[in-house]
């Protein structure tokens, strides 16, 4: 009788690529919770709209690239880009938005360069800047947080959700602006007079109402997911922490011209999403973890810049995508040390 | 020394120790027939001193070392030599290599042994001598020849000898048994190495998970200096450079040995190997292999004749063939599989893992990389098998070797953690394999190229060298004539300078003729008759290829007959420009 | 001086310009005969790649004139059976350009590696092997037996033409135990008409 013949190691560990997607999907829910209890179930129809375009995508050009649609759609990667796209998108954003988002996501940012795993961007924030610049006003029209208007139509009941979302209408009466537009907009107050006048900030606790708590949910994901070892603490850590440096520096003590207080910049806007979802995509970002240290780091510094000086309120989306701009050449420079060299070197120096 | 540091990466993987560690060391029959490998070790095959037909008994030399680094094989049954002959050896590859095949006879008569009771009063050179003359290779699974490893270069002190008795893969029990049962000969082993070494400290490593173990080995050691030191359990502690790094916190130098550093490192198996060599005068021929897996009905640890058929192993231990997912020579982690049961036990042999369908299913399909850096956090050489495995697919040799490729132990943790199962090992071996071949053939072009300028200089030398008698000759004919002129207006002396200077007037008519047409012409018909003769042969054999249809043969002649009709054509060319002239 | 550079900015301003190109020039010219190279580096760096085989199944009488016409004549990199598309592939990376496919005029590559075998029952010993063989791989002499030195040989097959009685085999080199190696597996994302069997997956 002849035996297999193979490969060792012939043991293999009970992880997949699946099960880590779905601890991912799982981590989301904390947030998600919370985006749900402030503004209503925009954010629900978003996921659920980009879950069933993606997977559809996703089929459908598989079935082209000629691949077995049902073993690849298994692995959970497209649900997974389409619950971040989704909770990235503002909710009650209109079906067609999700769909062309999705579709840069999916077919674009991910297939066209060769499927998972070969993805240089990360493709849920390429759908989300190819929107942002498409179509700035459905972007930029966020829901206001349930309990800042009254208590009575504190957000839009849902056949009324459904109907926006799938008919042309605007959202008026429900939108407001975010935390960082108000604080971005706010032309010389000083931070305390800000907090006083703006509803946003005086129903809050730390950091604008509602958005608090969205990122508080997102940072229980995320430690979710660190203690389940599915990333290294590294390129989430060393953006938080910079985020909150750059801050501290330009903090001016709450003057007119401070550019807001580290706990602001950390509870408000995608801080969490982008620090532990986004960021910690493992396809785009750095290899080695010295490189994810850099990689965080700067990204953190560039979501600062773009915030005080740039013209977006938010800037998670561009300064990951310009982090994985960079991410190979950083894998170039932070080879670590191997077991019996003196020190890393770097691989651009081909040996002779 | 308490003190231990750790290693980078490591996993754990399921132990499986329980089914085999159990039980004491069985016994079983010997086999019918042995078949024992010229090359059991690390480096050159051995030479056989005995031919087919001879009969030899049990532990006599068979065959000799051959050069510094290999080692002899003894017999481990008596019998007759029935073959020395290509047999199935246990490798990845399934290749065969020549083995000599003993017919036992059923009765295990020994050869006359030399045991040495008071060993340690002999010199080292003398017991190294005894250590290499008996064949002990590195029984822990590499099979370094031992007598070479205890005889480092001059120039190296050796300040730590570390005995591994660590077995970190998962399934194998065959260290842990051998030294609850052997902690005396392992202490005296290890003794007895030291003493070739120039006595350095010892320390003998151990897992945490045998506490039985530690138990003996400590209280074997309790007058001596030997420290045993217990460490956590992780896969791969148990590696030489790993370990050497837990014990001691060193490196061992990429592309460098242990006794760079002044350590040398030997398994349990192989001090116990090493101390019944000299103190009882047994050669190699005999090991303990842990027997594992749930395809057998009897799983536990045995003595094993060397040159065993496995096949005589596995049906002692109530094989089932049918229900049996692979054949392992070792663990789960770095084990070779084998596709035929006629391979032998051999002196790296450590454990043959037969499991069964469900206890080892078949891997899931491989998916795409997803770059989760899993695998860099378990290697414990700190590599970043992800791009390894990147540049692996690419073939790009340069860049696999700036990551330093070459240090990769293929210990298999980074498998064992991809959560897309990627056989990444296989990427890596394939492509040390290819970036060898790669050097090898790099060395020969550049010995070809060197040959090739030798070659043309030669020639050229050759041609000037023609050139330049042809020249002389020239003058000289040139000369001759001259002085043929000369006598010309002296005609009475004229049959006397003909007969002075035959030579010279002949080689003056030569030099005076010109190219006859007529000879140019002859030439080129010439030539062109045996090109076109070459035409034909060459068709004939396009032809025949064709019959046979062996394109290979067929592809190579076409280019040889296209380069034939175009020197054909210039030929006719050229005569057709000599009838026109 | 300072007062005359603001009296005539002009002038000022040719006299700057012509002073840093006449410094940037004699840097340039000390630089470019101080630093000179021999010959050319490339075509060295060509050879270094080429097979070394010496068979002239490119057209050109040896690998060294091969490496030649491509750095000077700008000749096809694709002519090199015995290097195959791993030559053609490192030359496209050094000069920067496209890899085409091995040109099939010049021959095929072929996996196994061959080495020239002479029947010695059948030579007679005439020298037209040894004056043809490129290495000077085959020993003989005139009236004496030859015989190809099998290390040195590098299969180029220009011995076998040359022959008079057909008695030079090109048989192929075995590999191994020494030289096997695993194969580099299948790769993951294959498309469904080539998926091998199950049974072989796992190999």
């Amino acid at each position: 009788m002849s035996f297999l013949r193979a490969s060792s190691p012939h043991a293999h560990s009970a992880l997949t690529t699946a099960r880590v997607m779905q601890w991912v999907l799982l981590a989301t829910l904390p947030g998600l919770a919370a985006l749900t209890v402030f503004f209503g179930i925009g954010s629900l129809i978003n996921i659920a709209l980009a879950c069933i375009f993606a997977l559809l995508f996703e089929a459908a050009v598989l079935k082209l690239r000629k691949r077995n649609a049902l073993i690849y759609l298994r692995d959970c990667s497209a649900l997974v880009t389409a619950v971040l796209l989704g909770l990235a998108l503002p909710p009650y954003c209109p079906w067609w938005v999700v769909m062309l988002g999705v579709f840069f996501a999916i077919v674009v940012a991910k297939h066209l360069f060769g499927g998972l795993g070969y993805n240089p961007f990360n493709p849920a924030m390429v759908g989300y800047v190819a929107l942002l610049i498409s179509f700035p006003v459905e972007m930029t029209q966020w829901a206001a947080p349930s309990t800042l208007s009254n208590a009575s139509a504190s957000f839009p009941p849902i056949v009324e959700s459904l109907t926006h979302v799938f008919s042309h209408d605007t959202l008026d009466g429900y939108t407001a602006a975010t935390p960082l537009e108000v604080l971005k907009l706010r032309e010389g107050l000083t931070l305390d007079t800000l907090y006083t006048n703006e509803a946003i900030f005086n129903q809050a606790r730390w950091a604008g109402v509602g958005w608090e708590w969205v990122n508080i949910g997102f940072l229980i994901g995320g430690i979710f997911l660190l203690y389940k070892r599915v990333f290294t603490w590294h390129a989430p850590v060393a953006m938080l922490a910079t985020l909150t440096l750059c801050s501290f520096l330009f903090y001016d003590a709450g003057g007119s011209q401070s550019a807001g207080s580290p706990l602001f910049h950390l509870l408000s806007g995608g801080t969490m999403l982008g620090a532990f979802f986004i960021l910690t995509d493992p396809v785009s970002s750095a290899v080695s973890n010295k490189g994810r240290l850099i990689f965080g780091g700067l990204a953190g510094v560039i979501i600062f810049v773009i915030r005080v000086w740039g013209i977006y309120p938010d800037a998670i989306a561009f300064a990951v995508l310009l982090m994985n701009f960079a991410a190979p050449f950083i894998d170039y420079y932070t080879v670590p040390r191997t077991y019996g060299h003196n020190r890393a070197h770097r691989v651009t120096k081909i040996k002779e | 020394m308490r003190k231990i540091w750790d290693i980078h990466g490591g996993v754990h993987p399921p132990e499986n120790k329980i089914q085999s560690n159990q039980k004491p060391i069985g016994v079983m029959p010997l086999p019918d027939w042995v078949s024992l490998p010229l090359n059991q070790h690390v480096g050159a095959p051995a030479r056989p001193l005995v031919k087919v037909g001879d009969h030899v008994k049990t532990a006599q030399l068979i065959a000799d070392a051959e050069g510094f680094v290999s080692a002899p094989v003894h017999a481990s049954l008596s019998g007759k030599v029935v073959a020395i002959e290509n047999r199935p050896i246990p490798h990845a590859s399934g290749m065969q290599a020549p083995c000599i095949v003993i017919e036992s006879d059923g009765e295990d008569t020994w050869t006359e042994l030399q045991p040495c009771e008071n060993y340690m009063d002999l010199q080292a050179e003398i017991l190294l001598e005894k250590v290499r003359s008996a064949g002990i290779a590195g029984l822990g699974g590499a099979g370094f020849p031992t007598a070479v490893k205890l005889q480092p270069d001059a120039n190296k002190k050796i300040d730590t000898l570390i005995l591994n008795g660590t077995e970190c893969e998962p399934y194998i029990t065959a260290d842990d048994v051998l030294m609850r049962e052997q902690a005396n000969d392992i202490i005296a082993g290890a003794q007895l190495m030291a003493k070739l070494l120039d006595n350095p400290r010892i320390l003998i490593g151990v897992e945490d998970n045998k506490p039985e173990a530690i138990k003996a080995l400590t209280d074997a050691a309790q007058n001596t200096a030997i420290e045993i030191i217990s460490f956590p359990t992780k896969y791969p502690s148990g590696g030489e450079k790993q370990l050497i790094q837990i014990l001691t916190g060193k490196e061992v130098k990429s592309g460098t040995l242990p006794s760079e550093i002044g350590i040398v490192l030997q398994n349990v198996g192989t001090a116990v190997a090493a101390f019944q060599a000299i103190k009882d005068g047994i050669p190699l021929i005999e090991r303990v292999t842990t027997v594992v897996g749930r395809s057998l009905q009897i799983q536990r640890n045995v003595h094993v004749r060397l040159g065993t058929p496995i096949q005589h192993l596995l049906s002692q231990h109530g094989f089932d063939e049918n229900n049996c997912a692979r054949i392992i020579i070792g663990g789960p982690m770095m084990g070779y599989t084998v596709d035929s049961i006629s391979v032998p036990v051999i002196k790296t042999t450590n454990c043959v893992l037969v499991p069964s369908e469900d206890e080892m299913p078949t891997p899931p399909p491989t998916q795409p990389c997803i770059r989760c850096g899993h695998c860099a956090d378990a290697c414990p050489a700190n590599l970043l098998p992800q791009q390894l495995y990147w540049y692996s697919q690419a073939q790009d040799f340069e860049k696999l070797q700036a990551h330093h490729l070459m240090d990769c132990i293929e210990c298999g943790a980074c498998s064992y953690v991809c959560p897309s199962a990627i056989p990444l090992v296989q990427y890596y071996r394939a492509s040390k394999g290819a970036i060898r071949q790669q050097q090898i053939d790099k060395q020969k072009s550049d010995r070809a190229r060197l040959r090739f300028e030798a070659h043309k200089e030669r020639v050229e030398k050759a041609e000037a060298e023609k050139e330049a008698k042809r020249a002389a000759r020239k003058k000289a004919a040139e000369e001759a004539r001259k002085k043929i002129d000369l006598t010309k207006s002296q005609p009475a002396e004229k049959s006397d300078t003909a007969k002075l200077d035959p030579v010279a007037a002949a080689m003056a008519k030569a030099a005076n003729t010109k190219a006859d047409p007529a000879d140019e012409k002859a030439k080129i018909e010439r030539n062109l008759e045996s090109a076109r003769n070459r035409l034909a042969r060459f068709n004939h054999q396009l032809n025949d290829a064709r019959n046979e249809n062996d394109e290979a043969r067929a592809g190579k002649l076409e280019p040889k007959i296209k380069q034939t009709e175009l020197k054909i054509s210039e030929l006719e060319n050229k005569l057709a420009q000599m009838a026109k002239t | 001086m300072l007062a005359f550079f603001e009296q005539y900015p002009i002038i000022s301003a040719l006299i700057a310009l012509t002073s840093l190109s006449l410094v940037f020039g004699a840097v340039l010219g000390f630089a470019s005969v101080k630093f000179k190279v021999e010959g050319n580096p490339l075509v060295d760096q060509v050879d270094e790649i080429l097979p070394q085989t010496q068979c002239g199944q490119c057209g050109y009488p040896g690998c060294r004139p091969y490496a030649q016409a491509i750095v000077n004549d700008g000749d096809q990199i694709n002519k090199c059976p015995p290097g195959g598309q791993t030559t053609i592939n490192a030359l496209a990376d050094l000069l920067d350009v496209e890899a085409p496919s091995l040109d099939e005029e010049h021959g095929e590559e072929s996996d196994v590696k061959t080495v020239a075998f002479i029947r010695e029952e059948d030579c007679i010993g005439c020298t037209k092997c040894i004056q043809a063989c490129p290495v000077d791989a085959i020993l003989g002499a005139a009236k004496h037996m030859h015989t190809v030195i099998a290390s040195e040989c590098t299969g180029c097959d220009l011995c076998v033409e040359p022959c008079p009685v057909d008695c030079i085999d090109m048989l192929p080199v075995e590999k191994g135990l020494k030289d096997w190696s695993w194969e580099l597996p299948q790769p993951a994302n294959i498309i469904a008409t080539d998926k091998k069997p199950h049974s072989e997956n796992a190999a």
